[in-house]
């Protein structure tokens, strides 16, 4: 059935009165059938002029090489290492959210899926693009790909992390435009079906011919439930095999086990934090308060301060098994990583990744709007730092004394890294001019079991124990879009 | 006879809908179809849709997908051009897995993708055939076929009992296009 009355003791996943179906896709179409706002214009340039930087660097890069770079013969990964790891990363929240949280059934993640997918395809560019510039001479990029070629055929090395990772990534990069494009036809259908002239026309186009029978339904459900099941392991298995970028080297600080766990427990961390950023901004001003609600916001707070403090548990650990390893090499690699020229860089880290997502033990703090977004930023900060401690801190002080050195960034790196934040935000900002922003169809599945109203209508018919209904009004005054009135509503019996 | 070819009943609520479906079965009209802005869980067993068996295709594929990256690794790392690395043996086992691993996804995934595609006739610029322009929005449509069931008046009278917003007969079956 389309719809069953789910318990009361359930947090409700969309508020406000009166929705219909009709007003949901009034709602969420709101910013695509429309002109922009001001709003949209003024973060629109901003993001556009980031990504004109992004583009003078990167061309820069390829013209005189990536001698454009601060790096030295010690140093000879930095900030492009440290920018892929950290935008890859961060792509991996939309995935959990729409595959995992899709296979434990959250319904949660329906307000919020669509966004964090997109999120995460622009994340993936973002660090695609980093791979191909630290490369050198990028017109050679399809080198690492098995391709017959003139040298007889001499293969790339499979036994190299590095050729698994261009695997790895294509791969990720292709499954989540696919699940997400799938995920698009039926609300690309229901703009198609409201717009005239050429804007139908051309989303007549990329809507493939969506028609919304009973058996499309039945194969699209089928389809996002194994595309939901094979991405999971993916998802996984592209942030350990980042992990194992590092981890099958025999460098002190990088040589360890516990990388790939320690990675992807990162990836959520800093992914979630993302899309808390992300999200926080997009419902003020797209006025999508009843669809992300306090739930959606203080669930994902919770996700961070779990992966967080996993994340934490993974640099105690480091340190246990360096000083335990009684490995001379291994025990200086964490000693100079605390105590010395990066000892910032880890403070920093430690900060900003283990102890800022513990303030979310406080309930205040994870239903307030201004700290969770501050935090949001903060872990962000505290995960790009945690990718420069583990590559710089590791290489700069090598084997030989003689070698040792700094690492200092260049206008060039300093260009790429802010670029590709200005090159993602035009993406994303043109995905919400263009695309909606919620999954329509699944929200609107959320209207009769999780809503506010229909909870209202059955509290009010006298379906649920008075007690029931008295939590359920408690566990609803953190919601910033629900009044009191509605709060009291509950408790009158028709 | 008149040129109706599809009656529709048009509903706000998905359960109405649900609730006329049983209503046409019990009087032994059959349904065309039924277009909706959301899946409807439940419906495929009333209306007697088989099970998908997009998972045996999605299996396959991914079992191509391994066969081919195995293949692809034994060929190029043991048969054509094995290499001395380090005195390790050409054929690294462990050293297979992740690409085999990832060339499976990645076939399952654009292998049951396309055959969702090809099986729905899903492709870019084909002409939408809806029946009903707000089925996307937030009507949901029971499509009955006018010329195998003949007694409109009763169709009219059972969707509406059940709750039909709006009852339509279309003289063409497909509005969304000239």
């Amino acid at each position: 059935m389309s719809s069953h009355n789910e318990s009361i003791l359930r947090e409700p996943l969309m508020t406000g009165k009166d929705i219909t179906y009709a007003k949901i896709t009034d709602d969420i179409l709101l910013p695509v059938e429309n002109k922009p706002n001001k709003a949209w214009w003024i973060g629109f340039t901003v993001a556009v002029l980031g990504a004109l930087l992004w583009v003078v660097s990167v061309s820069y890069t390829f013209w005189t090489g990536i001698g454009a770079w601060g790096l030295n013969k010690t140093v000879g990964w930095a900030w492009d290492i440290t920018d892929f790891v950290w935008w890859v990363g961060i792509g991996h929240a939309g995935t959990l959210i729409s595959a995992v949280l899709l296979i434990f059934r959250q319904n949660w993640r329906n307000s919020i899926n669509r966004s964090a997918e997109a999120m995460t395809i622009f994340a993936v560019i973002c660090a695609a693009t980093y791979v191909v510039a630290h490369m050198g001479r990028p017109w050679l990029a399809y080198w690492i790909f098995p391709l017959p070629n003139q040298f007889g055929s001499l293969w790339v090395n499979f036994n190299s992390p590095l050729v698994w990772d261009a695997f790895a990534i294509s791969t990720y990069f292709t499954v989540s435009l696919v699940f997400w494009y799938c995920g698009l036809l039926p609300d690309i259908a229901t703009i198609r079906d409201r717009a005239t002239g050429l804007k139908q026309k051309i989303y007549s186009v990329l809507s493939f011919g969506w028609n919304g029978s009973v058996k499309t339904w039945q194969r699209f459900e089928i389809v996002s439930l194994i595309l939901a099941g094979i991405s999971t392991p993916l998802v996984l298995s592209v942030h350990t095999i980042v992990s194992m970028d590092f981890a099958t080297s025999v460098i002190p600080g990088w040589h360890t086990t516990i990388f790939p766990p320690y990675f992807v427990a990162g990836a959520i961390f800093s992914g979630f934090a993302m899309v808390q950023t992300l999200l926080l901004i997009l419902r003020k001003v797209m006025n999508f308060e009843n669809y992300i609600t306090m739930f959606h916001i203080e669930s994902m707070n919770i996700i961070i301060m779990t992966t967080g403090s996993i994340v934490g548990v993974a640099y105690l650990t480091e340190l246990f098994i360096a000083m335990y390893s009684r490995s001379e090499y291994e025990m200086y690699a964490f000693e100079n990583r605390m105590l010395g020229p990066y000892a910032w860089a880890y403070w920093s880290m430690m900060t900003c990744n283990v102890i800022s997502p513990q303030l979310f033990w406080f309930k205040k703090i994870r239903t307030s709007i201004p700290i969770s977004w501050i935090l949001s930023i903060v872990v962000n900060i505290g995960m790009w730092f945690e990718r420069f401690v583990i590559i710089v801190t590791s290489l700069h002080r090598d084997y030989l004394p003689s070698s040792w050195a700094m690492f200092y960034p260049t206008w060039t790196d300093v260009g790429i890294f802010v670029g590709s934040i200005g090159l993602f935000f035009t993406l994303f900002l043109l995905f919400l001019r263009f695309l909606p922003g919620i999954a329509i169809a699944e929200v609107k599945l959320l209207l009769k079991s999780s809503s506010l109203q229909h909870k209202t209508k059955l509290a009010q018919e006298g379906a649920f124990p008075a007690e029931q209904v008295e939590y359920f009004q408690e566990s609803l005054e953190k919601y910033d879009s629900v009044t009191e009135e509605e709060i009291k509503e509950l408790s009158v019996r028709k | 006879m008149s040129n109706t070819k599809y009656i529709l009943g048009s509903f706000a609520d998905p359960d109405d809908m649900m609730h006329g479906i049983d209503k046409l079965q019990a009087n032994n009209i059959s349904i065309y179809d039924c277009f909706t802005p959301m899946p409807i869980h439940g419906i495929e067993a009333k209306l007697g849709v088989k099970p998908s068996r997009l998972p045996i295709a999605a299996f396959c594929f991914g079992a191509l997908g391994t066969t081919l990256g195995f293949s692809l690794l034994y060929y190029t790392m043991v048969y054509d051009w094995p290499m001395n690395i380090g005195g390790k043996p050409s054929f690294a086992m462990p050293n297979f897995v992740p690409v085999t691993f990832e060339v499976t996804i990645l076939l399952c995934a654009l292998g049951m993708v396309a055959t969702f595609f090809f099986r729905n006739h899903l492709f870019p610029g084909r002409a939408p055939r809806v029946m009903d322009l707000r089925a996307t929005d937030d009507r949901f449509i029971l499509a009955v076929d006018a010329k195998e069931n003949a007694d409109h008046a009763l169709i009219d009278s059972l969707l509406k009992e059940a709750g039909a917003v709006e009852v339509k007969y279309n003289d063409r079956k497909y509005v969304s296009y000239e």
